[in-house]
């Protein structure tokens, strides 16, 4: 069965073992750093940094109040990225994790436009280089292990367990809390629902959360498209076909007159 | 070997453009050695720049005169555009070709570009589009060889090839509507990226339709200064067609764009935003001014007023392939603190690829007979 994350932001205290824990595991070499304002750090993911914790100030002047957020690929139920990619290098596993094959990919970077997260990342520096991005700890999870990320965290933050559950525990949480967490799980209908969900204090779109992802799988846009072409075939083959008979007769109508 | 006395092939133009070419083509070396990162500006935030904008969009929506003017001689059986049936074939090859090349190097695995062909992907617009310009570029090749068996006087290859001609045009024009639309649809999955002024469930129907517009202004610019390169005799009467042909679609287009444009609140044109300023300069030019000037009958039936024309819509359809592959991603972008603009060795690429595309063409005049109804008799 699916598996699913449950992230609550509140439970975050920002020690961001989960970074380092995620470096280990990935075996993903070290990144020259530097401040870049707030404590956010790196500042961006990158091929060599998988997840990493956001810090963000908010709250009211005399009140400010932190807020970490946790940032890793969701790995969507029906992964935009997975449909875009020509090659299938990208595969949505039946366990959770959205996993890449690094010997198909042909490197046309599909998948990092059409992931609505901005999740995939190049390894650019590289002469031969690849796409890389959380694994959701697949031979982890393969293996009944917790991802690594999760089983670091010192504050329970991450619950990790089968998808479904993990929603129910989120809205139980919310109903159980009144006044506590927005109205609002952060993965639930976003791109069609991913496997890693939120909850959170503040509105998720003060904390850098992208708000305007439809509550629609992103695939069905372009199948939009493509489940159409055999009727364009069809319908260019015949009329072309159709066109290039009448107007021959008609030439052969003028020769003969 | 004989060949078009009335070109001269070692002009200072022709001697820029290889120049051009033989820079690009240390550019490409560099970057096959040290990769993209250190060759172009592209980043997480832009993984596409300069190349899949001009050259592969733009190739690509040039090239879309080969199928309509093949489909209008040898289907529609529209006579009056035999004169001009090669070179628009050929240009599309070129348009083509130029895509094909672009998309080896921007990839970032080019020896690994055949591994669609093996691994179908049917859900994958990306393997649609890389289908097409595999068999499309075959089709074009197929379409232009008889000028090439001309050439080694092989008559029977050549008869060979004009007896199934009809149904390779078809197959052409089938390919050509299906895959100047998907190069629209590879954006229908960014939603939540592209900009409103362009993000449509139309764009692939946008794309089709702004691709006739350019490919028809292509052949139009292109028949007009081969004529008077090569100083051969002009039939108005095919001008004016193309022309109509431009006004036409481009009525269309706007009509579309406009509708596209009210439905989504008429004031996000106006904000005074990079996008909003990119897509008011698309519009005017490639398509506003054009249908204003191309209504007006002394500016139809004048050759240089024609070419000007040409010129717009050319510029504004490539801008707004620019818009849609990189202006009309910039929102959000400050949450990233990633920008783009291409790096000198992108534009000294892509500036290589156009050069090679016109010294080809250049080439196939001087040694092929590209415009057999012009030069009286055979």
């Amino acid at each position: 069965m699916a598996k699913g994350v449950l992230v609550d932001l509140t439970k975050c205290i920002g020690c961001r073992g989960c970074q380092i824990a995620c470096k280990g595991w990935n075996e993903l070499s070290v990144q020259k750093t530097v401040m870049a304002g707030d404590l956010t750090n790196p500042p961006r993911l990158s091929s060599r940094c998988y997840t990493r914790i956001h810090f963000q100030e908010g709250g009211t002047e005399g009140a400010p109040v932190w807020s970490f957020v946790k940032d890793q690929c969701l790995h969507c139920k029906n992964p935009a990225c997975a449909s875009a990619c020509p090659v299938g290098a990208l595969k949505k596993t039946e366990k959770g994790p959205v996993t890449y094959t690094f010997d198909r990919c042909i490197g046309c970077r599909y998948c990092m436009l059409a992931c609505p997260f901005y999740i995939p990342k190049y390894e650019w520096e590289k002469a031969v280089p690849w796409i890389r991005k959380c694994t959701f700890c697949s031979e982890r999870i393969a293996a009944d292990l917790v991802p690594a990320c999760i089983k670091t965290c010192p504050t329970g933050a991450m619950i990790f367990g089968e998808s479904d559950a993990m929603l129910k525990e989120g809205r139980e949480r919310i109903a159980a809390n009144p006044g506590t967490y927005v109205d609002h799980i952060y993965g639930e209908t976003e791109a069609g629902g991913t496997s890693w969900m939120y909850l959170s204090a503040i509105p998720f779109e003060s904390l850098g959360f992208n708000t305007r992802i439809p509550a629609k799988e992103l695939p069905d846009l372009t199948w939009a498209y493509i489940s159409k072409i055999p009727a364009v075939i069809g319908v260019v083959l015949v009329a072309g076909a159709a066109t290039w008979a009448i107007t021959r007769r008609n030439q052969n109508m003028d020769k003969e007159e | 070997m004989t060949s078009n006395k009335e070109i001269k092939m070692w002009t200072p133009t022709t001697l820029t453009l290889l120049l051009m070419m033989g820079l690009g083509g240390v550019v490409l070396i560099y970057r096959l050695m040290h990769g993209l990162g250190a060759a172009t500006n592209l980043n997480d935030r832009f993984p596409w720049g300069l190349w899949i904008g001009i050259d592969v969009l733009g190739g690509v929506a040039m090239a879309a005169g080969g199928f309509l003017i093949a489909g209008a001689v040898y289907i529609l059986n529209w006579k009056k555009y035999k004169p001009i049936v090669r070179p628009a074939i050929l240009n599309a090859f070129f348009g083509y070709a130029l895509a094909a090349t672009a998309i080896m190097f921007d990839i970032g695995v080019p020896w690994r570009v055949w591994h669609p062909v093996v691994m179908w992907q049917i859900q994958s617009i990306m393997w649609v589009v890389a289908i097409h310009v595999v068999l499309y570029t075959t089709t074009l090749a197929t379409e232009s060889s008889p000028m090439i068996f001309e050439k080694l006087k092989m008559e029977g290859a050549k008869k060979a090839v004009y007896a199934i001609m009809v149904p390779i045009v078809l197959f052409g024009v089938l390919l050509s509507t299906l895959h100047q639309s998907s190069l629209g649809a590879v954006y229908l999955i960014t939603p939540a990226k592209l900009s409103p002024l362009w993000y449509s469930s139309q764009l692939p129907t946008l794309f089709l339709i702004s691709a006739v517009m350019m490919g028809l202004s292509m052949v139009s610019l292109e028949t007009i200064i081969s004529s008077k390169a090569f100083n051969h005799k002009l039939d108005m009467g095919i001008l004016s067609g193309l022309a109509r042909g431009i006004l036409i679609a481009a009525v269309i287009y706007l009509t579309l764009k406009f509708i596209k444009l009210f439905k989504g609140g008429i004031g996000m044109a106006f904000d005074g935003s990079l996008e909003a300023n990119m897509y008011l300069l698309e519009m005017i030019v490639g398509t506003i001014a054009p249908i204003v000037l191309l209504s007006i009958k002394n500016i139809r039936e004048n050759l240089n007023s024609i070419l000007f024309v040409d010129a717009l819509v050319i510029a504004g359809i490539l801008l707004n392939r620019l818009n849609v592959s990189i202006f009309g991603l910039y929102r959000d972008q400050a949450s990233t603190g990633l920008s783009y603009f291409p790096s000198w060795m992108e534009f000294v690429v892509t500036l290589a690829f156009i050069s090679f595309s016109i010294v080809g063409f250049k080439v196939c005049a001087k040694y092929l007979r590209l415009f057999p109804e012009t030069e009286g008799g055979h």
